[in-house]
């Protein structure tokens, strides 16, 4: 239904923890103060990382007895900013700091079609669309898309749910997802949801602009939180103010910025709003765009980023640094 | 559930199909503002003629979009910052950026042009099913004919089911017209399914009051004499009742099923919340007889809006006592039997979306939320 952005915070007791995959556990919650869940919905939580206080979102994957119990699917990868820890950490009586659902992403009824593309721990936000699709009578396909099977989180459960429905491309079985041949596939009237790695959206958004598909068809999930490269350290430095900071690999350009005590503006801090953009002066390395606010000209310039997602990549014989000036 | 205290005034269920406007209301000339059900709306209609219902209020800093301007087959530009949403609510483009930021969207109602009018459903839009609509297809049966108004009501909807429901107070509100002592003498049957209520009445071998007796001479020139009145009163959750009204010549067998000897109409009635304290009463009267008179139409339609002209002015004049006096409470006499049937339903309506009926509170007295 509607982008509901009203944060209510509520405490809730972790449940059961277990293992999907190797790289995936599944925690479930019950809430204090129960609230509809949505298709698409995800929730915010409170964390303690590295002693400092910050906050994460998750997809809510399903939710049972009118929202009470909730399940999240945690994704453990390589460049976690810390978060997956501490919440992979949790056991059965801890208690945790959460949103009631919130929904940037919700499912639009109504469509002629839907296509729902998920790549890897980007199932988690699908799963509850593609029930709800399915529950509706609506013409849909689920394709998903990851590494190897042993690595992707609720195959059975999808395929008992959705049979034909469902397509998995695996890429060490051959099968993975050709992104042309998709979106040639893909019928006039259809919608398209899509929550997974950058590079996944990105490919699909251009191959979409490319065709003059409707822009408004090609609805997109982001936490932010993957990028063509992996997370490495690197320095920023604002001239104009003579801040200098380190970038940790678990931490964001804004993060390290603001502990350096540049004042920034920002709002959404997944890539999407473009507010915290900063201008590039000079730049050892390249810029590894994980937003979706920049069109792919704009990524291209390599002119600004967006610091709330964005991170610098060092050069093969060099230090990565990045000089900028912030608004 | 509290069953001990009538509620002065029901919460309106969000899983329905409210009336939202006349079909000709909605155009392309301009975008109507309407709030239905507590929901803000900008209507409008695309190039092709399909009614559309939007959020009026951006997704970037809630301007209102029925202020704005049509764009193309579908579009909708705000009047602030001109960002621009399709008539699924799908942003299409921002100003000084090249991509759309993925949230970007306004809420859109399900909409169905039905009955001559434009139906919205401002609830879970999953469970917007057309079939769930009334019957109200004397609107548009070319067995019927008529015309109808619209009364912005100061009052919450339950009032006006309840004046409706109970058509006694015809004898005194309405003393000039269609009053008559009969009604509130005559008995009535009450029955009710899950969702719908009849309440049936019939007046036999009665003066015609004036009202009746000029329908009786558009038909019958010269008419005078007795007849036999009836009121049939149908209700359809959550918010439409149909009356089934006329008179015929006393004896002719109207009772028993034979209508020809009398004149039959319907008052169709349609009534959709807009905040907890005021209505958007949307009526219509349709007849079967003259058909081809406009003029038999016009005198009807402007009749009607008089007499529910005194219906409104008590109306008004209830919800001020309501609010003037917090802490009393409403009584029930016999003559509410439908008007009860009617709020046991929308009670349950609002229990299955989860929400309490919650009679108003005793002292401090702001409503039900």
């Amino acid at each position: 239904m509607a982008v509901s952005r009203t944060e209510v915070w509520q405490g809730g007791t972790v449940v059961a923890s277990r293992p999907l995959t190797p790289e995936i556990r599944r925690i479930e919650i019950e809430v204090d103060d129960p609230a509809p869940v949505s298709p698409g919905a995800h929730i915010d939580v409170r964390l303690t990382i590295a002693g400092e206080r910050d906050r994460r979102s998750y997809s809510i994957v399903d939710a049972t007895d009118e929202g009470r119990r909730i399940a999240l699917s945690i994704y453990t990868s390589p460049v976690s900013r810390g978060g997956a820890a501490v919440m992979n950490a949790l056991a059965p009586g801890d208690r945790l700091e959460l949103t009631q659902p919130l929904n940037d992403f919700p499912l639009r009824p109504g469509a002629d079609r839907y296509v729902l593309i998920a790549g890897g721990v980007g199932i988690t936000a699908m799963v509850g669309m593609a029930a709800s699709l399915r529950a509706r009578g609506a013409d849909y396909r689920l394709l998903y898309a990851g590494r190897s099977r042993p690595l992707m989180a609720y195959v059975d459960d999808l395929r008992e749910a959705h049979g034909e429905r469902l397509r998995l491309h695996v890429r060490d079985e051959n099968s993975s997802l050709v992104v042309p041949e998709l979106v040639d596939g893909i019928e006039p009237g259809t919608e398209v949801y899509v929550c997974g790695p950058i590079r996944l959206m990105d490919a699909i958004r251009r191959e979409w602009m490319k065709r003059n598909r409707p822009i408004a068809d090609l609805r997109m999930e982001t936490f932010g939180n993957s990028g063509w490269f992996d997370a490495q350290e690197f320095t920023v430095r604002i001239p104009a103010s003579g801040i200098e900071a380190r970038v940790r690999p678990n931490q964001s350009m804004l993060e390290a910025l603001e502990a350096a005590g540049a004042e920034m503006m920002w709002d959404c801090r997944k890539g999407e709003c473009g507010l915290c953009e900063v201008r590039v002066l000079g730049l050892s390395g390249d810029i590894d765009h994980r937003d979706v606010f920049y069109s792919e000209r704009q990524k291209d310039a390599r002119s600004k980023m967006c610091c709330c997602v964005s991170r610098v990549v060092a050069p093969a014989d060099g230090a990565a640094v990045v000089e900028i000036v912030t608004s | 559930m509290p069953e001990t205290v009538t509620a002065k005034l029901l919460d309106h269920p969000r899983n329905a199909w409210y009336v939202a406007a006349w079909d000709h209301e909605v155009g392309r000339k301009k975008i109507l503002a309407r709030t239905v059900a507590g929901r803000p709306l900008a209507l409008y209609r695309t190039e092709d003629g399909r009614a559309v219902a939007l959020a009026d209020a951006c997704w970037h800093r809630l301007a209102p979009l029925s202020q704005g301007t049509l764009m193309g087959p579908e579009d909708i530009r705000c009047p602030y910052h001109g960002i621009t949403y399709d008539s699924r609510g799908r942003c299409t483009s921002m100003p000084a950026q090249e991509t759309i930021n993925p949230s970007a969207l306004v809420p859109s109602f399900p909409v169905v042009d039905r009955y001559r009018y434009v139906w919205v459903w401002v609830g879970d839009p999953a469970l917007a099913d057309p079939d769930l609509i009334p019957d109200m297809h004397q609107m548009t049966d070319a067995a019927w004919t008529g015309d109808g108004l619209t009364i912005h009501a100061p009052c919450n909807y339950q009032l006006i089911l309840d004046n409706l429901m109970d058509l006694t107070h015809e004898e005194f509100v309405h003393s000039s017209s269609i009053g008559q002592k009969e009604l509130s003498e005559s008995e009535f049957v009450t029955s009710h399914t899950d969702t719908t209520v009849t309440v049936e009445r019939w007046m036999h071998d009665i003066e015609a009051p004036p009202f009746w007796l000029k329908n009786m001479r558009d038909k019958f020139p010269g008419f005078s004499g007795r007849v036999d009145r009836w009121q049939i009163i149908h209700f359809e959750a959550p918010s439409t009742i149909c009356i089934d009204v006329g008179v015929a010549k006393a004896g002719t067998g109207a009772p028993e099923g034979d209508r020809s000897q009398g004149v039959n109409g319907y008052v169709m009635n349609t009534i959709t919340p807009e905040t907890a304290r005021s209505s958007h009463y949307f009526w219509s009267f349709q007849r079967n007889y003259r058909l081809d008179s406009q003029l038999i139409t016009t005198q009807l339609r402007d009749g009607v809006h008089g007499v529910f002209g005194e219906d409104e002015a008590m109306l008004a004049a209830q919800q001020a006592a309501i609010d003037a006096n917090p802490d009393y409470e409403f009584y029930s006499l016999n003559i509410d039997a439908g008007g009860m049937w009617v709020r046991r339903i929308l009670e349950r309506m609002l229990l299955a979306e989860g929400r309490d009926h919650a009679p108003a509170p005793r002292r401090g007295a702001q409503l039900v939320r």
